[in-house]
């Protein structure tokens, strides 16, 4: 009984000195909470694919009512706003070229004749495809108008069939409802690995490492007072990100907090593991930090964050089967939006909890075992 | 007359020692070779085959509650389609589980009534797709509209009622400047930005930051050599470092990825040049400034790396941003680095943005720069 209180007792100390070493700079205390805050508010309003304005050119040689019409209901839109009337073929390029419209709409001259004759009449839509995911969503909006056009001026043009379709859990698809909840797991990782592989890292360099292994203390105790703050730190940004999307954002939190909170933790878990075998394995801080990065970069964009996992070819996506933030984006995207429950995801925590297990002691082992 | 040409040359003899110096400093560890050469091999690797905004294998559920001639038409033109991957399945309960299961990620619900309605001239189909991975989400719907659309097209074509359905205001749209409208051409360009922000900032800002933190810089500082001069010796290694990452970022776009260079190669160069200096003079400012390994490397990923994936066009298109966010990333020079390029790459010599941000980018590396060398003064703290 003695001898667990004083195994604890140790662990005890050797996490207060860990936390004294990471927040006893007055800067390290700041560049851990306010660049959080700041990014998750800044990204959360960058990470949008829904057009906001959408600068346009006419290029009309069919200038007839049709073709103003067609126009009218272009403008009535909102979304797009003419910038250039053109008056030929050869303009085009330079105004898409130069980025002054990102669209020209070009009718031509027999447009308003073959309407007339109940012929499908063609408009040209050209779109500055220099960013696709733009250009797609441009072409789309353009089209519902022209639908909107037909079934205005002509029922019977209208398809027999009509796909009405709804979205579960993100009514209105936005794309900062799937991001932020993302950033949730994906800001605190940048951090939390970073000090983690620094924990070791640094002592080595500054050679108090030899000290801390001649103490009493066994290599568990040494990596569980390594892991300890890193978690809690960890845990505390994924806090403030969720605060934010919660109350700054206004996206309904639908799940239980409990199961997000086992999800983050067994994911911070994970991430400390991988950290800290990066950290036994560097000799110095440089290294770590530089190893850490060459690290993060993969697990960030092979995670599903801002790209879908299932658009990948599969071999990529097999790979990202030992990526802990794979499971941790989508646990806590299906807790946070689909209020998904711990029957739902634990299938998701499993790989998590396995990676944690070969990391850790991995890690553990590598203290003692590596020789500079 | 000697002493002159004395100084001259000792400016060159020193400058020269202290290159080799920092060379062999750089490839003596590893880590620094494989941020700048293993890593960006790494992300041409991923960002060319494995980050795509282009849809493949929808995992559809499609419930028909009672199979017909048409549900079995129009489930086999699902079949046949490039983009999805349908299961049948016969209760909506039934698919509503395979989608929390995420065995499916949408459901097309095909009613007891579709034959009939659509016998009787209009018929609804419902697709339920789930928003909580709403870019995905959006393109299955966009797809899944338009491939039923084209079934019903079809199979008025044939039963001869053509004539009334092919009226109206069509649209042709033309992309330009991606011809085969995938977003590797998009993304490849940004991608040698990320990489020399990578390189000029976060591995300069780290490796000078070590020197302050050591106190090495200090032992240079009692040597004769000249702040410039330390300040060059740190840029040229790692500004080659920097012109590897662009060269091969370069022959993958071109040989694996075949994105076309439209514009001139000699601009491409020059930017690609003004640019690294940008980033380099950066990394110099945040390490004089921090003097501290993990806060450089920190304030690095934070001021320069970060906000060069989210804020400057590399992903998330500029102009649909609010206005305040937008400013912010119109501050950053990576913003009209990512814009050259992709004009240079994708669409040609348009001078006017060509002129525009190679004149920002040459403003930023001068003042940068200037930045930089007042703030490495041979002072002791």
């Amino acid at each position: 009984m003695a001898n667990i209180k004083q195994y604890f007792q140790f662990i005890f100390n050797l996490c207060q000195k860990e936390f004294l070493t990471v927040l006893k700079d007055p800067s390290s205390r700041i560049i851990l909470i306010l660049p959080i805050i700041m990014q998750s508010i800044l990204f959360g309003y960058a990470a949008t694919f829904d057009l906001k304005e959408v600068p346009y050119a006419v290029l009309d040689q069919s200038n007839s009512q049709a073709s103003h019409d067609v126009l009218q209901k272009l403008k009535g839109a909102g979304l797009f706003n003419q910038v250039a009337t053109l008056h030929g073929s050869d303009e085009v390029a330079d105004v898409i070229g130069n980025q002054e419209a990102l669209m020209v709409v070009y009718f031509p001259a027999d447009f308003a004749d073959k309407l007339g004759q109940g012929e499908a009449s063609p408009l040209q839509l050209i779109v500055d495809g220099r960013n696709s995911a733009t250009a797609n969503a441009v072409v789309g909006s353009f089209s519902t108008i022209t639908l909107a056009y037909n079934a205005s001026t002509d029922i019977s043009s209208q398809l027999p069939i009509t796909v009405k379709s709804r979205a579960w859990f993100n009514p209105n698809m936005e794309t900062r409802w799937i991001i932020m909840p993302g950033m949730i797991a994906a800001l605190s990782m940048i951090q939390t690995m970073m000090l983690t592989a620094l924990s070791v890292a640094r002592e080595r360099e500054q050679g108090t490492f030899d000290q801390l292994l001649v103490t009493p203390s066994l290599p568990s105790q040494i990596l569980i007072s390594k892991a300890v703050p890193s978690i809690l730190i960890g845990l505390v940004q994924s806090t403030l990100v969720l605060l934010i999307c919660r109350f700054w954002f206004d996206i309904p939190f639908q799940g239980s907090l409990l199961v997000l909170y086992l999800g983050l933790f067994l994911f911070t878990l994970a991430s400390v593991g991988v950290g800290l075998s990066i950290s036994a394995v560097s000799l110095n801080m440089q290294q770590a930090m530089l190893y850490t990065f060459v690290l993060l970069m993969p697990l960030m964009l092979l995670s599903g964050y801002a790209t879908p996992l299932a658009n990948m070819p599969d071999l990529m996506q097999d790979i990202t089967y030992v990526n802990p933030l794979r499971f941790s984006i989508s646990i806590v995207r299906r807790v946070y939006l689909e209020g998904a429950t711990l029957a739902d995801v634990y299938t998701e925590m499993l790989p998590l909890i396995l990676i944690a297990a070969v990391t850790l002691p991995v890690a553990s082992w590598l203290f003692r075992h590596r020789t500079s | 007359m000697k002493v002159n040409s004395g100084v001259a040359g000792g400016f060159f003899s020193r400058l020269w020692a202290l290159v080799k110096k920092e060379t062999r400093q750089l490839l003596r560890d590893q880590s620094n070779l494989m941020i700048g050469i293993g890593l960006p091999i790494a992300l041409i690797f991923i960002f060319g085959y494995g980050v795509t905004l282009d849809v493949k294998d929808i995992k559809l559920a499609v419930v028909t509650t009672q199979p017909s001639e048409q549900t079995d038409d129009v489930v086999s033109a699902i079949r046949l389609s490039p983009y999805f991957k349908p299961t049948i399945m016969t209760s909506f309960q039934q698919a509503k589980k395979a989608l929390r299961a995420r065995d499916v990620e949408a459901i097309a619900v095909f009613d007891d009534t579709f034959a009939a309605d659509l016998a009787a001239g209009h018929a609804d189909v419902q697709l339920i797709v789930l928003g909580s991975d709403a870019t995905r989400a959006s393109s299955i719907r966009t797809y899944f509209s338009s491939l039923v659309g084209t079934w019903a097209q079809k199979r008025a074509d044939r039963s001869n009622i053509a004539s009334h359905s092919a009226g109206g205001v069509t649209v042709i749209p033309r992309i330009w400047f991606n011809d085969a409208n995938t977003s590797t051409w998009f993304i490849v360009p940004g991608l040698i930005v990320l990489i020399m922000t990578l390189v000029g900032t976060f591995l300069t800002a780290l490796v000078m930051a070590r020197e302050w933190e050591r106190g090495t810089l200090e032992a240079l500082f009692v040597t004769p050599v000249r702040p410039t001069e330390i300040i060059l010796a740190k840029i040229i290694p790692y500004f080659m470092v920097g012109i590897i990452g662009l060269v091969m970022c370069v022959l993958a776009s071109t040989f694996l990825f075949h994105v076309p260079i439209h514009g001139s190669f000699f601009i491409l160069v020059i930017g690609s040049v003004i640019y690294m200096l940008v980033a380099l003079a950066i990394g110099l400012l945040i390490s004089a400034k921090t003097r501290n390994q993990f806060l450089a490397s920190q304030l690095a990923i934070l001021v320069s790396f970060l906000p060069a994936m989210m804020l400057s066009g590399f992903v998330f298109d500029l102009g649909n941003l609010p206005t305040a966010v937008k400013l912010i990333g119109m501050l950053l020079p990576a913003t009209y680095f990512i814009e050259l390029l992709r004009t240079v790459f994708l669409a040609g010599d348009f001078w006017p943005i060509i002129l525009k941000d190679l004149a920002l980018l040459t403003l930023y590396a001068v003042v940068l720069l200037g930045l930089a060398r007042m703030l490495t003064k041979k002072t002791l703290d």
